[in-house]
């Protein structure tokens, strides 16, 4: 390891035990590592947002490739602005207004196809007599009340309180095992940077 | 006599076992004899190549599909793939688009057909295409030559060509569009009703009934809220039923005079965030109350993000903590540090990854479709409350579906489950 690499592994195992002091209770070396990431990634994705957007979308369609009609998402950006000045704040709504509208509407047949179709395509299973056939009549009874618990134009009581409460049931087993999962998940992130400072540690005192 | 008489039988059945071999190795030998070494002699062009618009695009991409040269499968120096070459002159310089390996068969049709869309890589991840890449409405010229595994080169099939243009509707999203039909119908029809005054049924959600409790508690405590609008876009959809909770936590903060924060990662959401508690200061009668500094925006990297919240959590000591929104890996971190601050936590989200988390680190969680009914169950406004009953009526069209679908494919028809195969 050369000494570069020292000092700036030794920075990124300081900044780790500065983040993990935190379980103990606030402190300042937490108040350090917390404000110096944060404004780090700050003034990071402000560049980015420039290279990426000003940049790319902005300034090399306009000036470069003679797009003129980009001028218009253009303008609506800068009127962003406006909410700086309090007499011309109200121009920045419009900006609003529109990028909400266009976003909404634009995802619309994207929701459509993700959490509507394919999963009504992959809802819709052969029920065979064979142990896969129980698991997948298991499935579809599953998926049927799980959908009843999120009707609310209805008391969920009598029967069809019975089938939402199925649901919600179905749906805790599922949230369980996916909570094992990340759990499972994180803490391999645990053993990767605690297994970071062993490895600094023996490089710095040659173990 | 016996002995001899299966000594007979046993004769026969190995002859006739012998003979299916003989007429295999019979015809193995006259294969050989047949064979012709190819080695050293190019091979032939695809046939039938064909190029066409491409059907359902913005008129930046063409079509080509050809079907195997006929020496694709000979024993000796076999075809290994297709070199695709693209003009904008019939006679003009060619230049070379994609080779496809062979027995790379398009799914899309029956038979061995090759298929090559010929646009923008980025157009088909959806990210950032040129939008130069094919001309609208120019004519250019492909034509294909064969390559084999020792590197002989056919001939160019004859020239195709095609002209890319642009498709107004997407027929592969029909089903959609009826869909999108038959559901606005719908919330109109119970916007129209709510309107008329006819009184919509909603049946009450946990989540949402505490939380004029959390806020009071906050009140009597004399501490400021904590609104996390988690970190999707402005434009998610769980962050816009994020703005409408918002609108009535903050309403209810200007009656009582108490703080509400609301850090943000995404500039756009902070200017929404901004607005929407703006207008409930304004409506609640206190504008003068409304601060611009407790709507800050943080940083838009999540975890660095989240450093500073759990910051704020504990510095400003929150009584009430809510998360509402589109939250990714930082919903535990989050739901977890206002839990050991002793806040009361009532959070929302329509990720079901994220969900667990918060279901074990809130007091209240408003799961999935919850998130959103919380917005017309809180406001009552005919708006709200129209497409939540038309989305009802959708949900149990989608029960429907799902058992009609499944018994049909267990008859074995599988008409029903085809309606749902579109593309996006």
């Amino acid at each position: 390891m050369t000494t570069s690499e020292l000092l700036l592994n030794g920075l990124a195992a300081f900044l780790t035990l500065c983040i993990f002091s935190f379980l103990y209770k606030d402190n300042p070396f937490y108040k350090f590592a917390e404000r110096l990431v944060a404004g780090v990634s700050a003034g990071y994705w402000t560049m980015l947002l420039y290279h990426t957007s000003f940049h790319d979308k902005v300034i090399v369609p306009i000036f470069q490739q003679g797009y003129w009609w980009y001028i218009i998402p253009t303008i609506l950006g800068i009127m962003m602005w406006t909410r700086f000045s309090k007499k011309w704040a109200w121009l920045s709504r419009i900006s609003l207004a529109f990028y909400m509208g266009i976003a909404t509407g634009t995802s619309i047949p994207v929701v459509m196809y993700a959490a509507i179709y394919k999963q009504l395509e992959g809802s819709m299973n052969q029920i065979t007599t064979d142990a896969t056939g129980i698991n997948t009549l298991l499935m579809t009874i599953g998926l049927i009340c799980a959908v009843s618990y999120f009707y609310f134009s209805k008391e969920h009581d009598g029967w069809f309180g019975g089938m939402s409460r199925v649901g919600i049931y179905t749906l805790m087993i599922g949230f369980g095992a996916g909570f094992g999962l990340t759990v499972m998940g994180r803490i391999a992130l645990l053993i990767e940077r605690i297994i970071f400072l062993r490895d600094y540690l023996l490089v710095l005192f040659g173990g | 006599m016996k002995l001899n008489r299966k000594l007979l039988w046993m004769l026969c059945i190995c002859l006739l076992m012998a003979f299916p071999v003989n007429f295999e190795a019979n015809a193995q030998e006259e294969s050989a004899s047949d064979a012709v070494d190819t080695t050293g002699i190019p091979p032939a062009p695809p046939v039938n190549v064909q190029a066409m618009d491409k059907p359902n695009d913005n008129g930046h991409g063409i079509v080509i599909t050809w079907e195997p040269s006929p020496d694709e499968d000979r024993a000796e120096d076999g075809v290994i793939g297709y070199s695709l070459y693209r003009s904008d002159e019939k006679d003009g310089d060619y230049t070379e688009v994609r080779t496809i390996a062979a027995g790379m068969y398009s799914i899309d049709y029956e038979g061995e057909v090759y298929k090559y869309e010929d646009q923008d890589d980025r157009e088909k991840i959806g990210s950032n295409p040129n939008p130069d890449f094919l001309e609208k409405g120019k004519t250019y010229y492909y034509k294909i030559q064969t390559t084999t595994a020792t590197g002989l080169t056919s001939e160019f099939s004859e020239p195709v060509s095609a002209a890319p243009r642009g498709d107004w509707f997407h027929t592969g999203k029909t089903s959609y569009f009826i869909a999108i039909i038959i559901y606005f119908a719908l919330v109109l029809t119970y916007i129209r009703q709510a309107k008329k005054g006819v009184h919509l049924y909603i049946r009450p959600i946990g989540g949402i009934e505490a939380i004029d409790n959390a806020i009071g508690r906050a009140t009597e405590m004399g501490r400021p809220i904590l609104f996390v609008l988690g970190t999707g876009s402005a434009a998610d959809i769980a962050t816009i039923a994020g703005y409408t909770i918002l609108a009535r936590v903050a309403k209810k903060t200007a009656e009582y005079q108490i703080p509400v924060l609301v850090p943000v990662n995404e500039p756009v959401v902070m200017s929404v965030a901004q607005e929407t508690v703006r207008a409930a200061y304004a409506e609640a009668g206190r504008p003068d109350l409304y601060d611009e500094k407790n709507i800050p925006y943080v940083t838009a990297m999540q975890f660095p993000y989240v450093a500073a919240v759990n910051g704020i959590m504990m510095r400003e000591k929150t009584a009430t903590n809510f998360y509402m929104g589109l939250f990714h890996a930082e919903s535990l971190l989050l739901a977890e540090t206002g839990a050991t601050t002793g806040a009361i936590q009532i959070a929302g989200t329509d990720q079901p990854a994220q969900l667990p988390f918060f279901i074990a680190a809130t007091d209240f969680t408003l799961i999935g479709e919850e998130l959103y009914a919380a917005s017309a169950y809180l406001s009552k406004e005919p708006l709200l409350l129209g497409p939540l009953k038309a989305q009802d009526y959708a949900k149990a069209l989608i029960i429907f579906f799902v058992i009609i679908g499944t018994i049909t494919l267990s008859l074995g028809w599988d008409f029903v489950a085809n309606i749902f195969e579109t593309s996006i």
